[in-house]
């Protein structure tokens, strides 16, 4: 499972190594958009655009489709899964903050029964 | 459930994480202690300041100061390198051993609101438990998502930072 998922990261890390593509995603996160719309806000030119999507594309962290003469691009299946990811991480930050809470209300626990008894 | 079940699942930690709508995060957790200890371990700097960031964050907490009663202000300060960030709100709801509300003020207006319940479960023989429901809600869909990506979420400025730098740590070779 732990294998699976690095294997999978591994692939899109070449995608997302790139500022540029980290904004795109960040961008498509906010909503769907076309490639004109993406190569204004980053002040690209179009073909400079669809290089970038064509890998954010090619890793499965965008999906696009065209729509008559505009290719609208969207967040792609693994794009979903590294968010979903993003949730397991956090939830394992909870964990230690709380396995160390833990601890400290153990200690606090201790302590009132030492003196329960003095 | 059975008391080695439950005591099972304490040891594997049991915390849940669900994103309840657009706008919230849940996390979940029974703590093995009477809910006025767990209190306390929220609501004392001294105490709290030893377990809210956890040593694998490689984060250390400068300073911390909780002014815990309605409309009191706490502050913390981290550092990761060079950088420190600050985080800093004020409390809205402050009920002893059972409710402690916060807003996180650091990204602006309309802030995120993190709400704690502290549920007393009574444990035959032993005494009571505590359910802790931590409850984040944000002012959009939006901010969450942002949070998401960016890392505003919570006080963890860095471990958070951007999803992509996660599974870019993710990713390195081991």
């Amino acid at each position: 499972m732990v294998q699976h998922a690095r294997a999978r990261l591994d692939a899109s890390f070449s995608a997302i190594s790139d500022a540029t593509r980290r904004g795109i995603l960040e961008q498509l996160g906010r909503g769907d958009a076309s490639i004109t719309d993406l190569a204004e806000k980053f002040h690209m030119t179009l073909t400079g655009m669809k290089k970038h999507v064509g890998v954010l594309e090619g890793a499965g962290l965008v999906a696009t489709e065209k729509v008559g003469r505009v290719r609208t691009c969207k967040l792609g299946p693994r794009r979903l899964e590294q968010e979903a990811a993003w949730l397991e991480k956090y939830r394992r930050l909870w964990e230690a903050r709380f396995d160390e809470l833990d601890q400290v209300v153990m200690e606090l626990k201790r302590k009132e029964q030492v003196d329960e008894r003095k | 459930m059975n008391a080695s079940e439950e005591k099972g699942r304490a040891m594997k930690g049991g915390t849940t994480v669900e994103r309840k709508s657009e706008r919230e995060l849940v996390v979940t957790r029974t703590i093995s202690a009477p809910p006025r200890l767990v209190f306390e371990a929220w609501t004392k700097a001294e105490l709290f300041k030893r377990w809210w960031v956890p040593k694998s964050l490689g984060l250390s907490l400068l300073s911390c100061e909780l002014d815990v009663r309605v409309g009191g202000k706490y502050r913390l300060v981290f550092a990761h390198g060079d950088s420190e960030a600050a985080f800093f709100g004020t409390y809205l709801e402050v009920t002893p051993h059972s409710r402690l509300a916060w807003t996180n003020d650091e990204a602006g207006e309309p802030a995120q609101v993190t709400t704690v319940t502290f549920e007393a479960v009574p444990v035959p023989g032993v005494g009571e438990k505590t359910r802790l429901v931590v409850h984040d809600l944000y002012p959009s869909k939006e901010a969450l998502e942002e949070g998401i990506s960016s890392g505003a979420t919570d006080a963890m400025p860095e471990t958070l930072a951007q999803l992509d730098e996660l599974l870019v740590s993710l990713a390195a070779p081991v």
